[in-house]
């Protein structure tokens, strides 16, 4: 077994980063992150705007709610290598493929949170934007999901991480990410794309939670002035 | 379509199949024996670590960011970081699954003793118990439903990782979907995502049927409400599947 050198100093082939090749490989790292947040994007866009219409329906009709989080439940489940495997004789080994599988694994955890978010709205507001006069579909785009909003944003935190996470499994079916890179390391025994891979997926998912927790600040104005006001 | 399910059904009901040290039967006992050894480690390292944090109430953000960062950090890398460090086999994907199972079991049987009622404590504390007994007798049987919510979510992701630990030159039934995917063969590649997923979806049922089992009468209603998956960042994690 060959005894780990250290990560600092030791700089060659052999060490676990070697510079030399970090930054002759420059074009390789930045493909690689792009496709990283391209996969990740659409998979969240893509499950959210699945996850805001059955959520809502699972919400505003209970006897919908248990067939939905079963099935997205089951679908969260099943491993991500044996998902994306399901998905191979259908839609080969594609971008679809990755997509399809990494939109199924955000589907429980956004759904979730939708209507655990639509649940926690006081009824004291509920009464107060009917004797408004506001109509059902009103009451839920102008008063119910906005409230929903800082539950939504937990659950779009948890799937993005978890996403940029499973991005890495698709480098075996010819995409990945920085799952490239690791996948790489492994195949070459060469640790330099490996440790670079694995830090470069957890700074993605650490600034992708990050930037979402500012939006979240700038999409609940008001929750930040009852936070002063306390 | 249906051509294609018939081979795969073909595939399933070829004996061959089923027999030897490469056949199903050896690799699902080669599965489970890994997973549940890795969750038993797991299990041995992190409920002590959890529990007295949780009695003692320190590194509480260690505690509960543990398996947050635990979820951002990819069980792919882990593995193929395994097989740098151990060589490639058994022993990488054993390592592997034990560091991936720890962080869903030292936060939820931190957060499930942090829960316990301080005045219950307080009363025990009164009551003459010293701080062992009051971790056993008092507070761990209030943490269980959530400890066992730890323990399904870390089974699972670890049953779920072995049917990758394939990619590190070990069995299991991963073995068929990676070598389905190097020998272009989606039959073997599609039943081996069946058999899979099989093995995931009935460790998820079996462990909550445990989790049921082993909840207090007394708290088995409240118990319902501890899901896998969490609603917020910071609460009880549940890292995807693998």
């Amino acid at each position: 077994m060959p005894l780990p050198a250290p990560v600092l100093g030791a700089n060659g082939p052999g060490s676990w980063i070697w510079w030399d090749w970090v930054t002759s490989h420059g074009d390789t790292v930045y493909a690689a992150g792009r496709e990283h947040v391209i996969l990740t994007w659409w998979a969240v866009v893509i499950g959210l705007a699945l996850a805001l219409p059955l959520g809502v329906a699972a919400w505003r009709w209970h006897r919908l709610a248990p067939l939905v989080l079963g099935v997205s439940g089951v679908i969260y489940t099943v491993p991500a290598i044996a998902l994306f495997a399901l998905l191979v004789p259908v839609t080969g080994l594609s971008r679809t493929t990755s997509e399809i599988g990494l939109v199924g694994y955000t589907l429980l955890i956004l759904i979730r949170n939708v209507i655990a978010g639509l649940d926690a709205v006081p009824d004291d507001v509920r009464d107060a934007a009917r004797g408004m006069g506001l109509t059902p579909a009103r009451m839920l785009v102008r008063v119910e999901l906005p409230l929903a909003v800082p539950a939504i944003v937990a659950g779009v935190r948890i799937a993005t991480v978890t996403v940029i996470g499973l991005v890495t499994v698709t480098a075996l079916i010819g995409q990945g990410g920085f799952g490239q890179l690791i996948y790489d390391g492994l195949l070459r025994d060469f640790r330099t794309p490996l440790v670079l891979g694995t830090v470069l997926s957890v700074a993605l998912a650490a600034t992708a939670d990050l930037a979402l927790v500012l939006l979240e600040r700038v999409l609940t104005p008001w929750s930040r002035v009852r936070a002063a006001g306390r | 379509m249906w051509r294609f399910l018939g081979d795969v059904a073909a595939w399933f009901t070829t004996s061959a199949h089923w027999r030897g040290d490469a056949g199903i039967a050896h690799r699902l006992a080669e599965h489970m024996a890994m997973s549940g050894a890795a969750t038993v480690t797991a299990l041995a390292v992190a409920l002590p670590v959890g529990l007295v944090l949780g009695h003692t109430g320190r590194y509480g953000l260690l505690a509960v960011n543990v398996s947050n960062v635990g979820r951002a950090v990819p069980s792919f890398a882990v593995l193929v970081l395994g097989a740098q460090l151990f060589g490639i086999g058994a022993k990488p994907a054993y390592v592997a699954l034990v560091a991936l199972a720890v962080p869903p079991i030292v936060t939820n049987s931190y957060t499930g003793v942090r829960q316990v009622d301080r005045d219950v404590v307080a009363a025990a504390r009164g009551m003459g118990m010293g701080e062992a007994r009051i971790l056993l007798r008092v507070e761990m049987p209030v943490a269980v439903p959530l400890v066992m919510a730890g323990v399904r979510t870390a089974g699972v992701q670890v049953v779920a990782t072995a049917g990758l630990a394939a990619i590190v030159a070990w069995g299991g039934l991963g073995r068929f979907i990676i070598d389905g995917l190097a020998q272009g063969d989606t039959v073997q590649l599609f039943s081996g995502a069946l058999l899979v997923a099989a093995v995931s979806l009935s460790t998820e049922v079996g462990l909550g049927l445990v989790q049921r089992a082993l909840t207090p009468a007394g708290l088995r209603a409240a118990s319902t409400a501890q899901r896998r998956v969490p609603v917020a960042p910071g609460a009880a994690p549940a890292p995807g599947a693998s």
